[in-house]
């Protein structure tokens, strides 16, 4: 054994530089941890200039008439009204969508499905590799899949080929968002469920209740908290994405709120890239893009922080079952 | 008193009957040369008799739980597992494919060696199985749902709170509680899988004194680490080593003079 170790205590200060022995890897260690808490501190710095940026140049801008006013001026005056109203829309029809199919595909995969199922096999390793698509392409799944296949052939059968739903829209860019989202709340819920502990679906099952009593009444009520979670990191993860609704329903400006799902919408991501790319004027467009920038990111914030509430607040109460 | 039990094999007028029982669990990733299936309970046969108290003892792994777990089905749940051979209910075969394993659940009822309560209140907790069956007016819930605790000797501790979380019950009474959940349905039998392991000596002696009295009205099979545990409450007991029924018989014989030298070994504490 004594060898073995020694050969191994010697080796960080090879990659070191070569001096030997256990001073050297006591100098090892010291490196380490210098190197590791400078990486952490500086994924804290980050954090602290985005926020500290946004903040500077940006909280002067944000008021009342900035939530609620529209854009003006060519962008360069006025508010994020809309966009803050079409962020909220697209999220809430992404959500309507996303949280049932995840859920029930979580369920699916947790309670019924055996862990040798080839089925479950394949869904997994589908989510698996959907979460790692990147969202562009998302954006042009939305934009080949769901205007040009669905949308046009809606309106082939019940619009008479009139444009309807074959056009980028609110709902499209909902359903392609909840298609990227789709992977956070799968696992998310399943993980959720797992940790609801065996007994518990046994002392249910054994008093003569069926598989679908026990999982809504017992098992899903218990794993609420991590479901719950998963759909709001879904949601704020969802609400920042500008990529996937590019093509799919976000509108550069618009006067109008949408009223329809199939209507264009405004989006804070997008609206933030279209101030910073499209403006005449960079310097006289610098207040709103920040002002956008502190608002999507507030709100962006604040779901995750809602969800880290909820996650504590879960398991404490797992804590104080146990 | 119970009648001629001679033979042991068979009880007073049956309930339960089974034969040449063989369960066996799939093994996960097994190494080479090992078989796929480890066989945990090899050709049983055995009677449970009505309103009687059926212990069932034996080291840690020989087959003791996988016997309970057999007789409502609960051995369904655990993926892998493959039952073979007959075990009648009233003489009918609940191993049949089709047999409603829902409703066999509901005369077979089940506490386990943990206390678990649902979170739920502790009127929810023993009004769940009923719920379960559909039973949802409220008086005749409520009424049930008494009667349930008053059995299970719980009333009197909690009938100022049933409002309250069952989480909050101690363990003794915890496990009163999910006895008064199984009751609650009115099962003809009850299984318990060592439903005192948990449990601190007073609450267990309570729990004894329980089963004494529940036996007048239903049959239970108790499988206990407790050699003096099943002296107390049982009539027969069964010795189970390395998934064989090594021998089963009046509680008393079993004790005093067993027939198989295993037995002898196991109840003076040579091993197990």
């Amino acid at each position: 054994m004594q060898p073995i170790l020694e050969e191994r205590a010697s080796r960080p200060p090879r990659l070191n530089g070569g001096a030997g022995g256990g001073a050297a890897g006591r100098a090892g260690d010291a490196v380490l941890l210098v190197a590791s808490a400078a990486a952490a501190a500086l994924i804290v710095l980050m954090l602290v200039v985005i926020l500290v940026d946004a903040l500077i140049h940006g909280a002067g801008t944000v008021s009342f008439a900035f939530l609620t006013k529209p854009p003006s001026g060519g962008m360069m005056a006025g508010g994020v009204g809309p966009a803050i109203f079409g962020t909220a829309a697209l999220t809430i029809v992404m959500t309507i969508a996303v949280v049932p199919v995840g859920v029930l595909t979580a369920i699916y995969l947790s309670e019924y499905a055996s862990p040798s199922s080839r089925l479950a096999r394949i869904v997994r390793l589908a989510v698996a590799n959907l979460a790692g698509v990147p969202s562009i392409v998302f954006g042009l799944f939305g934009l080949g899949f769901f205007i040009q296949a669905i949308g046009r052939g809606i309106d082939r059968v019940a619009f008479g080929g009139q444009v309807t739903y074959g056009q980028p829209a609110l709902v499209w860019a909902a359903l392609t968002l909840s298609i990227l989202t789709m992977p956070v709340v799968i696992v998310a819920t399943e993980e959720a469920l797992r940790a609801v502990p065996r007994s518990l679906r046994d002392a249910s099952l054994a008093l003569g209740a069926t598989k679908f009593q026990t999982t809504f009444n017992v098992v899903v009520p218990q794993a609420l908290g991590g479901i719950l979670t998963g759909a709001i990191l879904a949601v704020s993860r969802g609400a920042g994405e500008v990529a996937p609704i590019l093509f799919t329903g976000a509108a550069f400006f618009l006067p109008e709120l949408p009223t329809n799902l199939n209507d264009q919408f405004m989006h804070l991501g997008y609206h933030v890239y279209v101030l910073a790319t499209q403006s005449p004027d960079v310097d006289r467009t610098k207040p709103i893009l920040y002002g956008s920038v502190l608002v999507l990111l507030g709100l962006t914030f604040a779901l995750n922080f809602v969800a880290v509430i909820i996650r504590a607040r879960t398991r404490r109460g797992a804590a104080a079952r146990a | 008193m119970i009648e001629d039990l001679s033979n042991g094999t068979t009880g007073p007028r049956g309930k339960l009957a089974v034969r040449g029982l063989d369960v066996f669990y799939r093994v996960e990733k097994p190494k080479k040369g090992q078989p796929g299936e480890n066989q945990a309970l090899k050709a049983v046969d055995l009677d449970v008799g009505v309103n009687e108290v059926l212990a069932l003892i034996g080291p840690s792994g020989c087959g003791k739980s996988t016997f309970l777990r057999v007789l409502n089905r609960m051995n369904d749940t655990v993926p892998g597992a493959r039952v073979a051979g007959s075990v009648t209910l009233d003489g009918e075969e609940i191993l049949a494919p089709k047999y409603d394993v829902v409703g066999l659940r509901r005369r077979v009822g089940m506490v386990f060696q943990r206390p678990v309560a649902f979170p739920k209140s502790i009127f929810d907790n023993v009004a769940y199985g009923l719920r379960a069956h559909g039973l949802s007016e409220k008086r005749e819930l409520e009424w049930r749902v008494q009667q349930a605790l008053t059995r299970a000797a719980l009333w009197d501790e909690v009938k100022d709170r049933l409002d309250a979380n069952g989480l909050g019950l101690s363990g003794g009474q915890a496990q009163r509680l999910c006895i008064a959940r199984a009751l609650a349905v009115e099962p003809e039998v009850l299984l318990m899988d060592e439903p005192t392991s948990a449990l601190d000596p007073i609450a267990t002696a309570k729990l004894e004194e329980l089963i004494a009295e529940l036996r007048e009205e239903l049959t239970i099979v108790i499988v206990t680490h407790s050699m003096q545990q099943a002296g107390r409450v049982s009539q027969r007991t069964a010795f189970f080593y390395m998934g064989s029924l090594v021998e089963v018989g009046t509680t008393r014989d079993v004790f005093t003079r067993p027939r198989e030298p295993r037995t002898e070994d196991y109840i003076s504490g040579r091993f197990g």
